[in-house]
C-alpha cells in the first residue's frame, strides 16, 4: 500500500514558532539521586564491561547476519494485513 | 469507579519461505498453523480437526462514533474460509491477510498479558519446527515479529482495552491520541530509514517506531488503509450495553517485554483514570498527524510538539504529565483496576524509563526496542565502518524481529525478561485463571470433542441428541478459576457440566 505524501507541516519545521510558545512545565519528581544514578550512562569499569559485551555482542551478530544482506533485504516482501 | 481493566493483544507476524521463490503467504501461513494445531504441542493430536472459531458475533464495521460509517469505508473483511483456530490457553490461532496471527487471550492485566505474548512467541516457533516437517527439504518457514516491510506495507499489533460503555468516546479520543503519540519514545520498535515518499537516509536514517508513518488520519474505522491514530471499531464482544473494546491499532509489535508492559499498562492506566475521571487537564496536540511522525523521526527526543492551547511541550515532557497524573489517580483511586501489581511495576518503570531516556537512551537499551536495536546497529557501523547505506544495516534491522532462537537479534541484545520462561512454557497450552478464558480454556482442554465452536463471547456444545447448545460469556471477568474452576473439575462430561452450569 502506497502511503501518502507527507503534505501537512511536520512540527520540527515549526521551530520558529516554538521560541513563542510557552513551554509545559516538568512538574512531576524526578526520582532519587540512587535511582538516577543507575540510569545514568555508565563510566570507568562499568563503561569497559559494557564495551566488552558488546563487542561480543557485535560477534555474535556477524556470526548470524544473513550472509547476502542485499538479497534477503530485497526479498523482504509482505502483504499489507491491519 | 473504574471498570477492570482486561486488555489482550493480537499480533499480526511478518512470514517468509526460504529455500524457494514459489510461495504464496496465505498458504504458507495456514501450514504454519495447520502443522501448529496438528501436532503435540498444539495439544490437540487426538482429534482431526481442531475447535473453529465462531464467526456468529464478528461485526468489524461497527462505528464507536454512532454514525453510519460512511460509503467509502471499506469495513474489515471477516476471513471466514481461512485455517482459525482456538487454543487451550485460550488464544486464537489464524490466518488473517495474508499473515498469521494470534490473539492473546483477554488477561487481567498488563503483565499477564507479556506472559501469554511470550506464550504467543513460543506458539509461534515451534509452529516453524513443526511446518519444517511438511515442506521439502530446504525450505523453511521463517516467522518476523515486525511491523514492515520497509517499503510500504503494514501489519499491526493492536491492542485492546475493556471500557465502560458510559464513558463518552470524545474523551477517550482526546486522551488516547495524545497518549499514542508521545508513549511512542518507549513503545517503538525501531526502523532504518524511511517509508514516506521523499524522505532520503540524510533526513531520516533510523527512526524510533515501525508504525508511525502508516497512520494518515486521526480517528476512524479502518486498519488496512488511511489508518487513524484512534480506531473506531465498536465490536466489544462483551456485553454492548456495559462494554465498550477499545481496539488500539497505533502500536509497534514488541520484542522487549517491558516495553510491551508499559505499552498496555500505561494505557490501561490513563483509561482508568478517564472513568473514575482523575483525567483532569487533558493536553491535546495540535496536529496529531504529524507529531506522530515527527516524535517517531526525533531521535534526540527533544523536538517540541505544538499543542492546541498555544503551548508547546516534547513528547517525554507530556508523559512526566501523564505520569503525575497517573501517580495522583493511583494515591485517590489504588490500582484495582488495573491489577495491584502490575500497576505498581509500570508505574516505577514508566518513571526509570523516562528518567533513563532524558539522561542517555543507550542507559535503557535493556528495556526499549529502538534504543536496543540502535545499540548494535551503531556498533555494527564502527565495527564494519560503515554508514546508514549499508544493506547489512537494512539486514540487521529485519533479523532483530526474527523469532527463530538461532537467528533471532532481539535475543541476543541484552533484552530484560520479565516472565519467567518456565511459566511461559506452561502459559501455551493453560489460560489465565482470572478472565472469562479460564472457562474457553479448559472447556477446549477437557471437552474439546463435543465443542462444536467457540469465540470470544460464547463456546457452543454438542452433547449428542439434543440440539446444540450455546454458552454465552458476555462478562469477560466472569468464568475465571475462583467462578468455574470447581465446577469444571467435577464434571466428568460436557452434559454434566451443562447441568451444572444451569445452561
Amino acid at each position: 500500500m502506497p502511503l501518502g505524501p507527507r503534505t501537512a507541516p511536520g512540527v520540527a519545521e515549526e521551530e520558529a514558532d516554538m521560541a513563542e510558545r510557552e513551554r509545559i512545565k516538568k512538574t512531576t519528581t524526578k526520582p532519587q539521586e540512587d535511582e538516577a544514578a543507575e540510569e545514568l550512562p555508565a563510566t570507568g569499569e562499568q563503561g569497559e564491561a559494557l564495551k566488552a559485551e558488546l563487542d561480543d555482542l557485535l560477534d555474535e551478530i556477524d556470526d548470524v547476519l544473513e550472509t547476502n544482506a542485499e538479497d534477503f533485504v530485497k526479498s523482504y516482501i509482505q502483504k499489507g494485513g491491519q | 469507579m473504574a471498570i477492570p481493566k482486561i486488555v489482550g493483544i493480537e499480533t499480526e507476524f511478518g512470514i517468509m519461505v526460504r529455500g524457494t521463490t514459489e510461495w504464496n503467504p496465505v498458504s504458507a501461513s495456514s501450514l504454519l498453523i495447520n502443522a501448529y494445531v496438528g501436532s503435540e504441542t498444539g495439544g490437540l493430536d487426538d482429534r482431526t480437526t481442531p475447535v473453529a472459531w465462531d464467526f456468529i458475533d464478528e461485526t468489524p464495521g461497527v462505528d464507536a462514533r454512532d454514525m453510519l460509517a460512511p460509503d467509502y469505508a471499506m469495513p474489515p473483511e471477516v476471513e471466514t474460509h481461512l485455517v482459525n483456530a482456538v487454543l487451550t490457553n485460550g488464544a486464537r490461532y489464524y490466518v488473517d491477510h495474508a499473515h498469521p496471527e494470534l490473539s492473546t487471550p483477554e488477561c487481567r492485566d498488563a503483565l499477564s498479558v507479556v506472559l501469554y505474548d511470550r506464550a504467543a512467541e513460543l506458539i509461534l516457533i515451534e509452529s516453524m519446527k513443526s511446518a519444517a516437517d511438511a515442506l521439502p527439504p530446504g525450505q523453511e518457514i521463517v516467522i518476523y515479529k515486525d511491523n514492515t516491510d520497509r517499503k510500504g506495507n503494514a501489519y499491526g499489533c493492536h491492542e485492546n482495552y475493556l471500557l465502560a460503555r458510559s464513558l463518552p468516546f470524545g474523551q477517550i479520543v482526546a486522551a488516547a491520541t495524545t497518549h499514542f503519540i508521545t508513549r511512542q519514545v518507549f513503545t517503538g520498535s525501531g526502523k532504518v530509514g524511511s517509508e514516506l515518499p521523499g524522505i532520503g537516509r540524510d533526513e531520516v536514517p533510523y527512526q524510533l517506531t515501525q508504525r508511525a508513518e502508516h497512520f494518515e488520519e486521526e480517528v476512524g474505522l479502518e486498519t488496512t488503509l488511511k489508518r487513524p491514530i484512534v480506531n473506531t471499531r465498536d465490536e466489544p464482544h462483551a456485553d454492548s450495553q456495559k462494554y465498550r473494546r477499545l481496539h488500539v491499532i497505533a502500536g509497534d509489535a514488541n520484542m522487549s517485554q517491558m516495553a510491551t508492559l508499559l505499552k498496555l499498562g500505561t494505557s490501561a492506566i490513563l483509561f482508568a483514570m478517564l472513568e473514575d475521571g482523575a483525567y483532569d487537564s487533558p493536553i491535546l496536540i495540535e496536529q496529531p498527524v504529524p507529531a506522530m511522525h515527527a516524535v517517531s523521526h526525533d531521535l534526540t527526543l527533544e523536538a517540541p510538539i505544538s499543542l492546541a492551547d498555544g503551548r508547546s511541550a516534547t513528547a517525554i515532557e507530556i508523559q512526566w504529565q501523564l505520569l503525575e497524573q497517573a501517580r495522583s489517580w493511583a494515591d485517590r483511586h489504588g490500582l484495582e483496576a488495573v491489577g495491584e501489581d502490575s500497576g505498581k511495576m509500570v508505574l516505577e518503570r514508566w518513571e526509570q524509563v523516562l528518567a533513563g531516556l532524558e539522561s542517555d537512551p543507550d542507559s535503557v537499551a535493556h528495556w526499549v526496542d529502538w534504543a536496543a536495536k540502535l545499540r548494535l546497529l551503531r556498533g555494527f557501523m564502527d565495527r564494519h565502518d560503515c554508514q546508514w547505506d549499508d544493506n547489512r544495516l537494512r539486514a540487521l534491522d529485519v533479523q532483530y524481529h526474527d523469532l527463530r532462537p538461532q537467528k533471532s537479534l532481539a535475543a541476543r541484545a541484552g533484552l530484560e525478561a520479565i516472565v519467567d520462561e518456565d511459566v511461559a512454557a506452561r502459559a501455551i497450552s493453560e489460560p489465565p485463571e482470572d478472565t472469562r478464558a479460564y472457562f474457553r480454556g479448559r472447556c477446549l482442554e477437557k471437552f474439546a470433542d463435543n465443542v462444536v465452536a467457540a469465540n470470544w463471547d460464547s463456546i457452543v456444545f454438542d452433547v449428542g441428541d439434543d440440539p446444540l447448545r450455546r454458552v454465552p460469556m458476555l462478562e469477560p471477568g466472569r468464568g475465571t478459576r475462583s467462578h468455574v474452576g470447581t465446577i469444571l473439575d467435577e464434571s466428568d462430561t460436557a452434559s454434566q457440566l451443562l447441568d451444572r452450569l444451569g445452561a
